[in-house]
């Protein structure tokens, strides 16, 4: 790796289009993402949010642009782009059949780490599943499955990791887990791009946003920036009132319950589908 | 990347046959019909059949094993489409090692599998009287030739494992491979068939090879028969590996 590629962004994309058959997917997608932040690129269902994170893991060749990854174009050089990332897909890429341990284990002997049985198990103890080590993944629920999708990813420690959709379908807490656990890889230095239709999950971990619309990034900036597009914030009162997602976990007791302020919306976490009407939080109207 | 090629096909076949160790039956599944098939076409059907043999069991089990390897062959394509399914293979793909170790391990794994239930259903035969006086190196060739055999529908399989939409359409494909052997010398000599279809019979693939296996067990010269097998095989092979590289290639991007 040479000095320049240290200073490049971590992930540049300049227009990117890609098409199926009629259905114009991406119609000119820049985007920049410094080295060690969390950027979150938000969109609706179908805003071609999953095809930017295929085109960048090189699972999927783009029609017209450029992107490169770490310093590598992904078409000319996909091997080396592939050796410094890691993708956590949409749909959990784990094995039902292998324990949570020897998933783990799995990947370390594909990414050539010398011991795969020590990764394992600190990874295990990181995403609090040393217990269900030894268990099929088949019994596992959707947060430990996703959460033993995210520590697969992190095996080798990849400078770069794509997260296409990290929490949907997970419950509260299983939300909650995930983001300490997203939180924790940026403070390590590592670049995360996740995509997410959820607004609050992008206003709670992300340093950039970019917003995904008709095939084209049309507004891009920190939470602050992006809120100075709208007029500026008039002060009112509005009575808060605890929503069902502070009740449950005032409840069942969990000690990431920090992380859970203005996560609105996640009772409706279980339906992906219907979850992106989800609106800011009442009280981020007096911020 | 393709120094590692070898180590990364052997971790991912290790995964695979895990997969088939905590889940046997598919090797007694792709065993049961195949025996079943022994079974009925010796004590049942066997009696009024005349093959110009005395032992039936000797005569049958060749085809038998065509059948085994037919019916076994499905589960790669079943292996490959639930890896598809769910996000594995992608992540395989955007992992840094070779694209094409992923498909290598199940076609492997379909020759172990494949290997184990051959065995089994040649056990089976011998308690029911199969008998050969055949040597190591004829063994060997039997061996050899439903290796290849095997290699070739696996990667046969590998077409609509890559390419189905459903789990229903992944294991059709395999129905008619396990009854191409009935319109061959397999069940009975090719003579007593209706000229159109004895033509069929003595110019498809499962007569050639057939014809070979039992030539083999009964220490016979197999001559022709075995140059035109082995034709088959490998043409087979070929073709199914392009059309399936290629599928992969494209499927990938």
């Amino acid at each position: 790796m040479t000095s320049e590629q240290v200073r490049e962004p971590a992930i540049q994309v300049r227009g990117l289009e890609k098409s199926y058959q009629k259905l114009h997917v991406l119609r000119g997608v820049d985007l920049d993402v410094a080295r060690g932040s969390i950027f979150a690129l938000l969109g609706s269902n179908g805003a071609g949010k999953t095809t930017v994170v295929r085109i960048l893991s090189t699972l999927l060749k783009p029609d017209a642009g450029t992107a490169s990854v770490h310093g590598f174009p992904v078409i000319t050089q996909p091997a080396k782009v592939r050796a410094s990332i890691s993708l956590t897909g949409q749909f959990s890429a784990v094995d039902e059949i292998l324990t949570g341990r020897e998933n783990l284990i799995l990947v370390a002997r594909l990414r050539h780490l010398r011991e795969p049985g020590r990764v394992a198990d600190e990874l295990l103890a990181r995403f609090s599943l040393t217990e269900a080590a030894g268990r099929r993944v088949s019994t596992y629920s959707g947060g430990m499955r996703r959460r033993l999708d995210i520590a697969m990813s992190l095996v080798g420690n990849p400078p770069v990791i794509f997260l296409d959709e990290p929490t949907t379908g997970l419950d509260p807490q299983g939300r909650i887990e995930v983001w300490q656990a997203v939180r924790e890889l940026a403070r390590q230095g590592t670049t995360v791009l996740l995509t997410t239709q959820y607004l609050d999950e992008a206003e709670q971990l992300a340093d950039r946003i970019a917003i995904l619309h008709g095939g084209r990034i049309i507004a891009e900036g920190t939470l602050a920036e992006l809120k100075q597009l709208l007029p500026p914030a008039t002060v009112e009162y509005v009575e808060k009132q605890p929503t069902l997602e502070d009740v449950f976990l005032a409840i069942v007791g969990t000690e990431g319950a920090e992380g859970a302020e203005g996560a609105e919306g996640a009772e409706g976490a279980e339906g992906a589908e219907g979850a992106d009407q989800n609106t800011a939080s009442p009280d981020r109207v007096t911020n | 990347m393709t120094t590692h090629f070898f180590g990364d096909t052997v971790v991912l076949l290790g995964r695979s046959l895990r997969h088939i160790s905590r889940s046997p039956d598919t090797i007694i599944t792709t065993a049961i019909t195949p025996i079943t098939m022994l079974l009925l076409f010796v004590y049942v059907f066997g009696g009024a059949i005349q093959t110009g043999s005395d032992n039936y069991v000797n005569y049958l089990l060749p085809g038998i094993l065509l059948i085994t390897v037919a019916s076994g062959i499905s589960y790669t394509a079943y292996r490959l489409f639930l890896d598809l399914k769910g996000g594995i293979f992608e992540r395989f793909q955007s992992m840094p090692i070779a694209r094409s170790c992923a498909l290598w391990a199940h076609v492997l794994t379909s020759l172990v599998a494949n290997l184990i239930s051959l065995v089994v259903v040649v056990a089976v035969a011998l308690v029911m009287g199969f008998r050969s006086g055949a040597g190591v190196l004829a063994w060997l060739a039997v061996a050899g030739i439903m290796m290849l055999f095997t290699l070739a529908l696996t990667w046969l399989a590998v077409i609509p494992g890559l390419t189905a939409t459903s789990v229903d359409g992944v294991s059709a494909f395999s129905y008619p491979l396990i009854f191409l052997p009935f319109i061959s010398s397999a069940f009975v000599p090719t003579q007593s068939m209706p000229g159109p279809v004895r033509a069929f019979a003595e110019h498809q693939p499962v007569t050639s090879i057939v014809n070979t296996i039992r030539g083999l067990f009964a220490e016979q010269q197999v001559g022709g028969d075995v140059w035109i097998a082995l034709a088959w095989c490998v043409g087979l092979l070929v073709l199914a590996y392009g059309v399936a590289t290629t599928l992969h290639r494209r499927r990938i991007g």
